[in-house]
């Protein structure tokens, strides 16, 4: 197909050979990227996952060597891991549904049209822009009864019995971290669902209404199923990349009180920086990955059953 | 963009409602952080949960401008973004390129291997990172973080770039190079003024994400000269827990940089989105 143009107008021009064109061309332009990638990712990922069958620990530097699948034995009977499972669960859980509903409605309302819409989009997409550890710290903040109005606006509406720090109530401390991720999460559900929703085409609308829909019907019926496919591989990634993320519970609790918001991904950090027993947290990351895969999977088979492109 | 013509005065009552407890959602923190920041010292306490503080001053901005490590934070970190943006971009703008315009032997193994790295856990290999930078002897630099960030924003900077250059008919290209163009001068000369709101985005895109980087930072330095903001302040906090209008006010200022790229590109974000990226 390309090689038909070239022989069009020019001919006798040089004419780059068909093994220029499709064997070195294109890789003059990707190998930066893939030296990169290679080098910072992929090299380093099968280190990670061989560190998984190792004792590499700093603290113990002579204990090194291959241990098989000691690390998974342990981790099969360290009852912190199974609490971070489960906070994980809850954490992910919360965070992406609060995350989606908000973002949706949020979409909805910005493909309509109303006054000073330009200053409005810009000043919710807002705390998208904010450090994640900026953000971490500002809610921190905000729920500390010190300096922070929450607590005593909770105290008051009878939530707490007094105002008092959430972040150090081992039931409530998970609250404080899915509160920030939803603030900062709601602006990229907003900004994709609101990109997909105005690629809908505008007669399908007016095809509608002439017919007589009511708005819901034409919600149910004409947005929802254009905007599944842009949902469900939304949800995935985000559901991936909040599982994976832990600065904003590092920074706000550390994982405490009592290990109550201790997520895998944090769990992992600590185990690397503080105890720097790399061996045993390349282990917990292999669980994780090896989850996440499984949910992903998961979910395409059920894209593919429910989307029909 | 559509309107439904006859809207009862209670829904749009009702629009307006959500979109104002959206607007409040999104702003009060960040109003909270600036007001904390200038009020004074003696009154923080007193004042409490008003929301209005009862006077102002600029002596927290003051004090952590001149005599904290502050600046020096600032500097190391707008270095580091700044470099990592611009080398990602030029990266990424090309591989972007090859996805867009070629097709080629192994094209398929290579989107798949720059999609895995969005899948796994970052955090699995923050060790092996640490000890490969250790081991080159490049801990406490800022050209190890340039370095990782890079990589690390790569892939997702390419798609953004493939996108974008999708978005441009080839005909346009081929027009200049049946002219005699090379097509690297096709690309220099034409395509890629095309393509500047894409390349602004993008930029803007990387810096933020390298300007909020906090783990592998916190990994990777730790010697007071070459900490990077997010490191800084957290070392900050936990030495001086108890300064709140200086924590706050070191806050507000580190969110200006990413505020102000991110003014500058969010309109070119949903217009990006919308031409290509995610159409289909």
């Amino acid at each position: 197909m390309t090689a038909l143009a070239d022989t069009a107008p020019g001919e006798t021009r040089a004419r780059p050979s068909f093994y220029f064109r499709y064997l070195v061309e294109p890789y003059l332009y990707l190998s930066p990227a893939i030296v990169l990638i290679a080098l910072v990712m992929m090299v380093p990922l099968a280190i990670g996952i061989s560190y998984a069958f190792q004792s590499v620990n700093l603290l113990r530097p002579f204990e090194t060597g291959w241990v098989g699948f000691e690390n998974f034995q342990a981790l099969w009977s360290d009852r912190k891991f199974w609490l971070a499972l489960t906070n994980t669960f809850w954490w992910t859980l919360g965070s992406i549904s609060l995350q989606f509903f908000l973002g949706l409605g949020l979409a909805l309302l910005l493909n309509t049209q109303f006054h000073g819409k330009r200053l409005v989009q810009a000043l919710v997409f807002l705390p998208w822009a904010v450090p994640t550890f900026l953000s971490a710290l500002t809610w921190a903040w905000l729920f500390n009864p010190t300096i922070g109005p929450l607590p005593h606006w909770l105290a008051a509406l009878g939530i707490l019995s007094e105002p008092y720090n959430i972040l150090a109530d081992p039931d409530l401390a998970m609250w404080g971290p899915i509160t920030a991720n939803v603030w900062f999460g709601i602006p990229f559900f907003a900004i994709t669902l609101l990109a997909a929703l105005q690629s809908i085409p505008g007669e399908l609308y007016e095809a509608a209404e002439i017919d007589g829909a009511s708005t819901w019907q034409c919600f149910t019926k004409i947005t929802l199923p254009f905007l599944a496919p842009m949902i469900a591989i939304t949800v995935m990634l985000r559901t991936i990349w909040i599982a994976n993320f832990a600065d904003l519970i590092f920074v706000m609790t550390g994982g405490g009180p009592a290990n109550s918001t201790q997520i895998l991904s944090t769990y992992i950090f600590t185990t690397a920086f503080r105890k720097l027993d790399f061996g045993y947290a390349s282990a917990i990351a292999v669980a994780l990955l090896g989850l996440l895969l499984i949910y992903a999977a998961i979910l395409l088979v059920l894209r593919r059953k429910l989307v029909k492109i | 963009m559509r309107n439904f013509g006859k809207q009862s005065t209670v829904a749009v009552a009702g629009k307006y409602l959500a979109l104002g407890f959206y607007v409040a959602f999104a702003l009060f923190p960040l109003y909270w952080l600036a007001k904390i920041a200038v009020t004074p010292d003696k009154l923080i306490f007193t004042d409490g949960t008003a929301l209005v503080p009862s006077s102002f001053t600029f002596e927290n901005f003051r004090t952590v401008l001149l005599h904290t490590d502050f600046l020096a934070y600032f500097r190391n970190s707008l270095v580091v973004s700044l470099g990592t943006a611009a080398i990602t971009t030029c990266i990424a703008a090309a591989a972007g390129y090859a996805f867009s315009r070629f097709d080629f032997r192994g094209k398929r193994l290579i989107i798949a291997a720059m999609l895995i790295t969005q899948m796994f856990p970052l955090l699995m290999i923050i060790a092996p990172i640490y000890k490969i930078v250790a081991a080159v002897g490049l801990l406490n630099s800022l050209t190890s973080l340039i370095i990782v960030y890079t990589a690390f924003n790569i892939p997702f900077a390419t798609f953004l770039m493939q996108s974008f250059f999708d978005g441009i008919p080839k005909d346009l290209e081929e027009a200049g190079m049946i002219d005699g163009c090379t097509r690297f001068q096709a690309l220099r000369k034409i395509i890629l003024p095309l393509t500047l709101p894409g390349l602004a985005a993008t930029l803007g895109f990387i810096f933020t994400a390298a300007w909020s980087e906090l783990l592998f930072a916190l990994m990777l330095i730790n010697s007071n000269d070459t900490m990077t903001f997010p490191v800084g302040l957290l070392t900050f906090v936990s030495k001086f827990s108890v300064d709140w209008g200086q924590m706050m006010a070191a806050g507000v200022l580190a969110l200006v940089p990413s505020c102000l790229f991110f003014i500058f590109i969010q309109r070119y974000l949903v217009q990006g989105l919308t031409s290509g990226a995610v159409k289909g």
